[in-house]
This record gives structure tokens, C-alpha cells and sequence, in this order.
């Protein structure tokens, strides 16, 4: 039953890819991109990367179509139709794709207990953290207390991107500027 | 039972996917991407009872909050064309135009 879940989810996710590479409104493609983080998002439920899941729904189909819809409100609603079709691009992508499915080649399989991240440091871990932390959740054990030092940074540089977009786009700039004209503007009426 | 509940929902999801893709207004579009969102939550439901792991309902509510929170960025970003502030004007954006009232 995975097996059939997992091939229908590649399936709608390679047929979401050759729409947005056909559709010429842009507002389509935003929403279909929307679509594609979404599926992916299940692909990574169903391989128990929730976590990671989460984060490709949230970044994904939430924060980035907006960013998208914005450049799309700044530039133009649709696609220009190409002059000229170059076969070297499409062989590139290929050939890139073949050598990284080359690569995978020598990887363990997904789920093999006796993988090298699985034999590693992992039991190790996993037997130290109900005496150590005594969280029941291994994962959050690792991060917020093994890597906490390491967390703190990730979350600062957050805060701090978050912060910049905030400013961006709350248009603190556009007020300034206003205010300013409007600064400007009693004097000029008095000198004419 | 729920592998048949997630193949359905999957079929649900095939059509959306061809709404998305053909649908004449913006309108249908955000309707199909919000539908697909709450596709997703339910396999995700399904899904977490097919393979006996019901701890996924918790993400799949936190999937439900990130979708409605998506779609009223994008149908606010549609309504006022900016993010940040609502603009000066927006009282006037907000009333009805005159061809509404006169009916």
C-alpha cells in the first residue's frame, strides 16, 4: 500500500512539474508550485521526515507563493513565449540528473538498520537520552539540548532574516519618504 | 478501509490538480489550492491510521492552520496589492463600486 501511495504521489508530483513548465500564466504556476511543496510535503510524511515536512509546507506552499504573487504584482502576469527552443540546457539537466541517480547508487537503502547513520552514534543517543534529558522525543532531546548552543544561532539568524523582511515590506521607507514631503511641502507654499 | 479513504482522497486530489491547471479565473485557482490543502490534511489523517501511527493528526491540524493562514495572505494580497500595511486608501478599496450599489 505505500509502495502504491509513494509511485501515485511521484506520479502527480512529475505531472505538477510538466504543467508549471507549460502553463504561461504566471498566476497559475505560482499556485501550482503551491501544489508541488504540497506533495512533497506527503512524500516526506510518509518517509517519517515530519519535521522536515512541515517545514516544505510552511516555507513552501505558504511563505514562498506569497513572495511569488509579489513579484508577480511588480512585473508582468505572464510568460513570453520563447524565440528559439536550445536542446543544450535539457541535455544538461539530464545528464545532471543521471549522475546524481549515479550517485545514489552506492547509498544504503532507505530504512536499513544496518546504515552507517544507524550504527554510528544514533544507539548511542537513543540510550542516553531518557537518563540524560529525559524528553520523550529523541529528536527534540538532540536539538534543543545536545545541539542547544547551535540552535540558539539557527533561531538568531531567523529572527534577524524575519525582522529584515518585516522592514522591507511594511513600507517603513514609503512613510519616511511621506512624511518628509509633507515636511517639505507648507515651506515651498510659503515662499510662492 | 483507510487505504480505500486515501485513494479516494487521492482521486479527489487528481481532479483539483486538473482544476488548478484549467481553471479559466484566479478565483478557481486559490478555491483549487485551498481544497488541495485540506486534501492534504486528510491523507495525511489517513495516512497516520493506515500505517498505525496516529501521532500525524497533530501535524495534519498544523497543516490545516499554515493553509487557511496561506489563503487569506493570497486573497489579501489581491485585494490591497501590498503585504505590509493596509494602504491609505483602503476604506475606498473596501466600499462597493457605484455599479453594486446602484442594485
Amino acid at each position: 500500500m505505500e509502495l502504491i501511495l509513494t509511485s501515485l504521489l511521484f506520479l502527480a508530483l512529475v505531472t505538477t512539474a510538466v504543467a508549471i513548465a507549460l502553463v504561461r500564466r504566471l498566476f497559475a504556476v505560482v499556485m501550482l508550485a503551491g501544489v508541488f511543496s504540497l506533495l512533497s510535503a506527503m512524500l516526506f510524511v510518509l518517509m517519517d521526515a515530519v519535521d522536515v515536512a512541515f517545514t516544505e509546507a510552511a516555507v513552501g506552499a505558504g511563505i514562498s507563493s506569497v513572495l511569488m504573487l509579489g513579484t508577480i504584482a511588480l512585473t508582468a502576469r505572464s510568460e513570453k513565449r520563447p524565440t528559439h527552443y536550445s536542446l543544450v540546457p535539457l541535455s544538461i539537466v539530464i545528464l545532471t540528473g543521471l549522475v546524481l541517480i549515479y550517485g545514489t547508487l552506492d547509498m544504503p537503502n532507505f530504512g536499513d538498520p544496518m546504515s552507517p547513520v544507524q550504527t554510528h552514534v544514533g544507539p548511542d543517543y537513543i540510550q542516553r537520552t531518557p537518563t540524560d534529558i529525559d524528553v520523550p522525543n529523541i529528536v527534540t532531546a538532540v536539538l534543543a539540548s545536545y545541539r542547544g548552543f547551535d540552535t540558539l544561532g539557527e533561531v538568531t539568524v531567523v529572527f534577524t532574516a524575519g525582522l529584515g523582511v518585516v522592514l522591507l515590506i511594511s513600507g517603513l521607507g514609503r512613510r519616511i519618504r511621506r512624511s518628509r514631503r509633507e515636511d517639505k511641502a507648507p515651506s515651498k507654499g510659503a515662499k510662492n | 478501509m483507510f487505504a480505500f479513504i486515501s485513494l479516494l482522497i487521492f482521486i479527489c486530489m487528481a481532479v483539483l490538480m486538473v482544476r488548478l491547471f484549467a481553471g479559466p479565473t484566479l478565483y478557481d485557482r486559490v478555491l483549487a489550492l485551498n481544497t488541495f490543502g485540506s486534501c492534504t490534511v486528510l491523507l495525511i489523517g489517513a495516512v497516520g491510521f493506515l500505517f498505525g501511527r496516529p501521532d500525524f493528526l497533530d501535524i495534519a491540524l498544523l497543516y490545516a492552520l499554515i493553509n487557511f493562514v496561506g489563503t487569506i495572505a493570497v486573497l489579501k494580497f489581491f485585494r490591497y496589492r501590498r503585504l505590509g500595511d493596509a494602504p491609505e486608501d483602503a476604506e475606498a478599496i473596501m466600499a462597493p463600486p457605484p455599479e453594486e450599489q446602484k442594485q
